[in-house]
């Protein structure tokens, strides 16, 4: 038997928790040049439930966070290089958006802050595989007109599930209070942290940014909650994907447009009428025409796991797209799958074919997410 | 002292008379952790040692489950199409995965016996 085990032998980064995964008993794997944890003892359909169900930690610390301010509001700035509403954010008020190339093609997705206490000043929060490139992008394009400050000294820790909010309210009452896509800096367990009521699960949740030093003593009290448990990377996929939420690298990238990536509605409509932003020609045609292919989710009818190459066919065998990511959903109880898909293919329950090992399974265009939202609107 | 036959790969095969029950071991399951679903092959195909089985799926990822030694495919378990976690509840009982034909049992000598496959894993840290 093959193929359960990833190998590297290149060094490897450590968050400031490396040594709390090991006590543990997490199973630590290469991940965007970090050493991480993929599970714990309990296992990734335990810790997917776990999340579901109760609450569970992730450590997500390999994320890239940084600061940018300028003379005046950063949002203004930043906006140079990203399509969505950044100069419209309330104070503490955050949203997800697109880093763009000047043809359209994603750079990475970000979330963006406008921080409470500081207005003008915006609180990033990139992939840790982009991290390095997305900064020194930034950092060149906006070179004069505003300035980024990464925080490698901080952590990140995702508390999410339904009962996140009654676990982080015993060691933080004001963070119950926030609404999703809002942060603010708080005491956290006596910590000063800034915590949003944000996630990557499809769950309420919370991520708390955390100095380095004070990491491992915030994530072992979070621990000892009754609700709480640790949860790894591997539950961490499956539950974005069943919310049909993207992975970068994998179901968006360079080579797709946002309009391609079914995520036009990070685009509003001030920002579509202005067409400031890159690419915003290629963008606001595909908009106008209709993209040749797009992402859409897929639901295979057996019982059978498309990963992420996976062919997609048509009723008449013709290839039509692939699959970006797949695998299985333990809430769905079965498959479930994103992919591209050629124009005319992309309508819920449309017939598609998955080519599986040379066999031909079937499947269907499926409405994302796979599982309902479940975020607090307050 | 069991009949048990182990490999390199984490494949063990029980012998019985002139066929073999094959399945992957504890410490496999274990690396794979929640299987999801099980791909074997169909009932009559020649294999030969080496020859991809099965594939196994877990949450996480496929691997492939190889002949441990040639044969035809006599029989396949059904159970695990409705129950693919019993691989991990029960690896080398309810979870096998087929049963063949032995064509030459001398292929069976290269192989660990129980002893020697948990030297092996121990090895394995």
């Amino acid at each position: 038997m093959t193929g359960a085990a990833e190998d590297s032998t290149t060094a490897l980064a450590q968050t400031p928790l490396n040594a709390l995964h090991h006590a543990l008993g997490g199973k630590m794997v290469p991940f965007a040049g970090y050493d991480m944890p993929v599970q714990y003892k309990a296992g990734i359909m335990a810790e997917h439930n776990q999340v579901r169900n109760s609450a569970g930690l992730f450590d997500v610390s390999h994320m890239g966070q940084a600061r940018l301010s300028a003379d005046g509001d950063a949002a203004v700035a930043l906006e140079r290089l990203v399509p969505g509403d950044i100069v419209g954010l309330a104070p503490g008020e955050m949203r997800y958006t697109l880093l763009l190339a000047d043809d359209g093609g994603i750079l990475d997705d970000l979330i963006v802050t406008r921080l409470p206490q500081a207005p003008e000043t915006l609180f990033l929060v990139v992939n840790a595989g982009c991290k390095d490139a997305d900064f020194a992008h930034i950092d060149t394009i906006l070179a004069g007109a505003a300035r980024l400050e990464p925080l490698p000294d901080r952590a990140l820790l995702a508390l999410q599930g339904p009962q996140a909010a009654a676990a982080m309210s015993r060691l933080s009452p004001d963070a119950a209070r926030l609404s999703f896509m809002n942060g603010a800096d708080m005491a956290v367990a006596g910590v000063s942290c800034f915590v949003t009521r944000s996630g990557y699960t499809g769950e309420d949740g919370f991520e708390i940014s955390v100095p380095n030093s004070a990491a491992e003593a915030l994530a072992r009290q979070m621990l000892d909650q009754p609700e709480v448990a640790p949860a790894g990377l591997g539950a961490r996929d499956s539950l974005r994907l069943e919310a049909g939420l993207c992975l970068y690298g994998h179901d968006i990238d360079r080579s797709t447009t946002p309009v391609e990536g079914s995520l036009r509605w990070t685009i509003p409509q001030r920002r579509r009428e202005a067409a400031d932003f890159p690419g915003a020609s290629i963008i606001l045609q595909q908009m106008a025409d209709g993209p040749v292919r797009r992402r859409v989710g897929i639901r295979p009818e057996g019982r059978a796991p498309a990963r992420e190459g996976t062919e997609i066919a048509n009723q008449a065998g013709a290839v039509i797209g692939a699959v970006t990511s797949g695998g299985y959903g333990p809430t769905v109880g079965g498959p479930v799958a994103m992919g591209y898909v050629q124009r005319d293919f992309g309508a819920v329950d449309t017939p598609l074919t998955l080519m599986v090992r040379g066999k031909a399974l079937p499947a269907r265009v499926a409405r994302l997410p796979f599982v309902p939202q479940n975020y607090y609107r307050g | 002292m069991s009949d048990m036959k182990y490999t390199t790969d984490h494949e063990w095969i029980r012998v019985e008379g002139d066929s073999g029950v094959i399945g992957i071991t504890d410490y496999a399951q274990e690396q794979l952790g929640d299987v999801v679903f099980v791909d074997l092959p169909d009932v009559g195909k020649n294999l030969s040692k080496g020859d991809e089985a099965a594939v196994v799926e877990s949450v996480k990822a496929a691997a492939e489950v190889y002949a441990p030694l040639d044969g035809a495919v006599l029989e396949i378990n059904e159970a695990l199409t409705d129950a693919p976690g019993l691989v991990n509840t029960d690896p080398v009982g309810g979870g096998w995965f087929l049963k063949l034909q032995i064509s030459d049992p001398g292929q069976l000598d290269g192989m660990m016996d129980e002893a020697g496959y948990a030297d092996y894993v121990k090895g394995l840290g």
